[in-house]
Order: C-alpha cells, then sequence, then structure tokens
C-alpha cells in the first residue's frame, strides 16, 4: 500500500469546538490544575467553546476495572453523560481520562455489535432518570484535542522544548496510557502502532522524542494492583521497569496523556528512591513527569506554580532551567494571594 | 449451575472470546504474567473446554485475580479475543457465586468495594483527596501529605472548586445527581453486586475469626487491603 495512504488509516477526525467536557476522577486530586489551563487554552487562547457541566459525575470507571461496578451499571452511567451532553445541545465529547476515553470507545463499540444492548441500556436510563440520550458524534481524549491544536500552540509559544545552555532538542520520553490506543487502535492518532498524540506535541514544540525498549509497557496502575495495599508491588514494577529501560537514554522528562500514568511515574520514583536510594536521572532528583496540558501550558509562557508543576512529587526546577523559563521559587508554595503556606516535608532522596 | 451458560450472558463474554488457537501471544505481551505467576492462554483453554469442575476451581481460584486490565491482551489477539474481557466475566460470576471470599486475592474486593465502590455513590467521583489517606497511601509522598494538609488554599490556588456547588473541578456534586447515580445503581444490578460482595465477605470474616463492621473499622477490611501470602510470584 502507497505509505500515505496507510498513514490515513492511522488518522481520526478531531472536533476542536463545540464540546461537552468530561473531567477525570485522578487529574481532580492529583492535577487540578491541568483540567483548568485545558479549559483555558482552548477558550482564551484558542476561542473555542468547550461546556464543563456541574451535572456530570464519574463514569464508575476505576470501579468498573476494579470489578465491583457491573458492565450494566457503568454503561447507564455512561449514558447518563450522554444525555447530559444531549440536553446541552452538544455532540462531540472532550474526555479528559485515558480510562473513561476507553471506556465511552468501548460501550459505543459494544452497542454496535450489539443493537439491543442499547436498548437495554436506553431503558435502565429511562427507568431510573427519565433521561433519554443522543449517540456522541465523536469522542475525543483531550490529547488528541491538544494533538489537533499543537499548531496553533507552537505559533502561539514563548518558548521551545530547547536547552538554552547547548541549543539542542530537549530528550522527551512519552509514555502513552494503555486505554487510550491499546484497546480501541482505529480511534486514535496512530493506533496502537505508531501513536503520535504526545510524539506529535513534543515535536511541534521543538524537542526530541526518544525511542527506548520498554516505551509501550504499562505502567502498572492495574487498577485492582494498585488499589488493594498488598498487591502495589505488581504496581511499581512495572513502572521501574519502563524507568530502568529509559535511564541509558538520559530524558530530560516524561510526558503521558493518562491521569495514572501521570501520578504513578511520578509517585513510584519517590518511593524506589526512597525504598533503594536509586533515581533515574544523573543528578538524584528523579525525571520530572508533566501533563500534556502542562507542557503545552509552559511553552505558552503560562507561569509554572500556576501549571501545579509544585504539586508532583519529582521537583520541576531543573526542567525550567533547561527551557530558561523564569520563576520565582518565593511564590512555589504559595495560596491563591501569594501568602506563603507551611512548606512540605523533603524526601530523603529526591531532594531538588 | 453450568458456569459456560453463565458466563455466556455476559455480553464481555461474548464479544471477548471467539474461538482461541492457544498460542499464548495474550501470554507473553501481559504485565501481570511477568509478575505473577499467571497464564492467561491456559484460563481460556480452561474455559474454552467447557468444563463445569474445571470452571468452578477458576472461580474460587487466585489466578483470575492477577489480570490488571490493561487490555494489552486486545491489541495483540491474532483472533480478535480479548482475554481481559472474559477475566472481566470470570471475576463477576465469582462475585456472585461468592467464590471470591476462597481466594486470598478474591477476598480483596471487600476492600475496594468498601473505598472505591462506595465512594462513587457519596461523592460521586471513584477517587476523592478524603480517600488518600497518607497511612493508607505512604507511596504518595511528603507533596500529596502537603497538599491534604493544605487542601482548601492548596485546590483554591488551582483554581479548583474543593466541595462548592458549581461547576470545576472536585466541586460537591448535587444530590439530585447522586440521587441519578443511586437510582442507576439500584436499577442495574450496582447494589446487588455491593450487597453480594458484602454478603459473602462477612461469612468469610466469620469463618477467619476476624471482626467485620458496616464501616470499614474492622480487621477483616485491614486484613484483606495487607496481607499477601508472597505465594503469587512468577519466581
Amino acid at each position: 500500500m502507497n505509505p500515505k495512504k496507510m498513514w490515513n488509516t492511522y488518522q481520526k477526525e478531531i472536533p476542536e469546538n463545540n464540546l461537552y467536557y468530561a473531567r477525570s476522577c485522578i487529574r481532580q486530586n492529583f492535577f487540578p490544575a491541568s483540567e483548568f489551563i485545558f479549559l483555558d487554552i482552548m477558550r482564551n487562547v484558542l476561542g473555542k467553546y468547550v461546556f464543563d457541566d456541574p451535572n456530570h459525575t464519574t463514569c464508575t470507571g476505576i470501579g468498573y476495572h476494579a470489578d465491583v461496578v457491573p458492565f450494566d451499571t457503568t454503561q447507564t452511567v455512561i449514558a447518563r453523560q450522554f444525555s447530559l451532553m444531549t440536553e446541552a445541545g452538544l455532540e462531540n465529547i472532550a474526555v479528559s481520562c485515558v480510562t473513561s476515553f476507553g471506556l465511552y470507545t468501548e460501550v459505543l463499540e459494544m452497542w454496535r455489535h450489539h443493537p439491543e444492548q442499547l436498548e437495554r441500556i436506553r431503558k435502565f436510563l429511562y427507568k431510573a432518570t427519565k433521561r433519554e440520550f443522543n449517540i456522541p458524534k465523536s469522542i475525543a481524549h483531550t490529547s488528541d484535542i491538544m494533538y489537533s491544536c499543537k499548531g496553533f500552540i507552537a505559533e502561539k509559544s514563548k518558548y521551545s522544548l530547547i536547552n538554552k545552555d547547548t541549543g539542542e532538542p530537549l530528550r522527551a520520553v512519552e509514555h502513552i496510557g494503555c486505554h487510550y490506543a491499546k484497546m480501541f487502535p482505529s480511534n486514535v492518532v496512530g493506533g496502537a502502532e505508531f501513536p503520535r498524540v504526545l510524539a506529535g506535541m513534543i515535536e511541534s514544540w521543538g524537542g526530541q522524542v526518544i525511542d527506548y525498549p520498554e516505551r509501550r509497557h504499562c505502567c502498572g496502575f492495574g487498577f485492582r494492583n494498585y488499589l488493594v495495599q498488598a498487591n502495589r508491588g505488581y504496581s511499581v514494577s512495572n513502572s521501574q521497569k519502563k524507568f530502568e529501560s529509559m535511564k541509558p537514554y538520559k530524558p530530560d522528562f516524561i510526558l503521558t496523556n493518562c491521569p495514572g500514568c501521570a501520578m504513578f511515574m511520578d509517585k513510584w520514583q519517590y518511593l524506589i528512591a526512597e525504598m533503594e536510594g536509586e533515581t533515574y536521572d544523573s543528578e538524584g532528583k528523579g525525571i520530572p513527569v508533566l501533563t500534556y496540558e502542562e507542557l503545552a501550558g509552559l511553552v505558552l509562557g503560562y507561569n509554572p506554580w500556576d501549571l501545579g508543576l509544585q504539586i508532583h512529587q519529582v521537583q520541576c526546577e531543573g526542567l525550567l532551567d533547561k527551557i530558561g523559563i523564569e520563576y520565582n521559587p518565593d511564590l512555589k508554595y504559595a495560596d491563591k494571594d501569594g501568602n506563603p503556606l507551611p512548606l512540605p516535608k523533603k524526601p530523603d532522596i529526591l531532594i531538588q | 449451575m453450568n458456569y459456560y451458560i453463565e458466563l455466556e450472558k455476559d455480553i464481555r463474554f461474548r464479544e471477548g472470546l471467539n474461538a482461541c488457537l492457544n498460542c499464548g501471544i495474550c501470554t507473553a505481551i501481559c504485565p501481570a504474567a511477568e509478575f505473577y505467576n499467571y497464564d492467561p492462554r491456559l484460563i481460556i483453554t480452561i474455559v474454552q473446554q467447557k468444563n463445569n469442575e474445571k470452571i468452578e476451581e477458576l472461580l474460587q481460584s487466585e489466578t483470575i485475580w492477577y489480570c490488571g486490565q490493561c487490555m494489552s491482551c486486545k491489541t495483540r489477539c491474532p483472533r480478535g479475543n480479548t482475554p481481559g474481557f472474559v477475566i472481566q466475566a470470570l471475576r463477576y460470576l465469582s462475585q456472585k457465586c461468592g467464590f471470591f471470599a476462597d481466594s486470598e486475592k478474591g477476598r480483596q474486593q471487600y476492600a475496594i468495594k468498601k473505598t472505591v465502590g462506595e465512594n462513587i455513590l457519596k461523592t460521586g467521583y471513584c477517587i476523592h483527596p478524603d480517600l488518600v489517606t497518607p497511612d493508607m497511601h505512604p507511596e504518595q509522598g511528603p507533596i500529596w501529605e502537603w497538599v491534604l494538609e493544605n487542601r482548601t488554599r492548596v485546590y483554591e490556588r488551582f483554581y479548583a472548586n474543593l466541595d462548592k456547588q458549581g461547576a470545576g473541578t472536585l466541586r460537591k456534586i448535587h444530590q439530585k445527581n447522586l440521587d441519578e447515580l443511586a437510582s442507576i445503581f439500584s436499577e442495574t444490578g450496582g447494589n446487588e453486586l455491593y450487597n453480594d460482595i458484602e454478603r459473602f465477605s462477612e461469612k468469610q470474616a466469620s469463618n477467619m475469626n476476624l471482626s467485620f463492621t458496616e464501616t470499614f473499622d474492622n480487621d477483616y477490611f485491614r486484613h484483606v487491603c495487607t496481607y499477601n501470602s508472597g505465594n503469587h510470584s512468577s519466581e
């Protein structure tokens, strides 16, 4: 097949405007600024309409994949989100969470294969809530949308992902959430084989993407394998396998599009450092892990402390210095009015 | 009970298993197979043989609880099967029959129900800062402790709407929305599964002489959360 035609099969149509925004449970807890920055970039930098609905709830995804929520229940909760989208007069959903994105896609696929299941869920939803719904025209993960807008962001950018001292592109490791690309490859940019969603952003904004052997290995969330204390060895072992594999390539930062992956790859570096004294950078400070909104915010010139980089366990000053981003250390741990907050305890190993 | 017929009632089972050729690529790609003594290919083989006794053994086993549901197997199966979907169907049936309480890993479903499960109906979120306490999550580190200790001012700093009405990050989900969620759980078998997990766990707690209460402040909860026999590794 003509390579150009072949690549077309890996593309997806990504709506950038008039979006119903579905938030992520994990991101609201651990990356609260990222969702705000997404909305701010979309609305105020790119001039798009995104509806942030107070009425939507969790999709139940973490409970579902930990097997305490039945599939009928999860499908009906998702149908309720579709009903809220319909009520708002919208047709396209922008999903902040990769687990939710995978589930929304799975549910639609299931209903396509088994139309009787769709009718069953319509009945459940109506009986439970008197609600009806339209099937969304499209479901995009918010990283798809950021990928789609990467050129506009590059045009408006204040910084490039270039090491200001050497003039070389920063070396980035990208990690894509399993439920983004592995479940329904035809619904993602580049499919499961060549996912471009994060690589495209990094390259558009001046950085260099590093390939490494365990690039596509799971971060190790594993749902019940993290949620239950006794199982967390599974979770950290998977991340450790990735860190060891990427270490020789000396990445400047890790970029992820999945809420869990971003949190685990940050926190497991802390845990491994404390337990084994091992870090995966040359200075013993860890490799900073960013969300794609944080990265977009940095190149657009947002204040790093407005992006919430200070609530990552692996600190980011080294990366900011490499790019040449200015920041005020006194405002790192301050409230919204700039008043100082008590300082956090320092870890024994990952000290900035 | 004919377990294969019960499994076939689960749409994920019908979607996930057509005809397996036992090539083993699912096991080769599986992160859980690398960490645990776990072989999804073998599970599919057992299920495909439709031997009721063997399927019952699976429902009582540790092995069905190892999968991390990354779904890497879905990408790679040359026959379009999804062993992860079959595992989901097996776990559901194991919980409906009460077999989950027979295994160390299966018993952990009680811990998940008491935390994430109940949190969904209480707050409208799977995860909430109140749930990620430093004693249960020491791996979250000192920055997370700092976030929790200063939660109002920290979340406000990042434009959140913590525990308040209206739109925004970590907003308080309005009671009318929680009521709709509860009604969906009641209508679709969600509450029934919670009750099954609770009922069979209480029985198991009694068998193990461990205290069991309505809240998770009990010895059975602490046991299932933290006990690891060390008999699960692939090494």
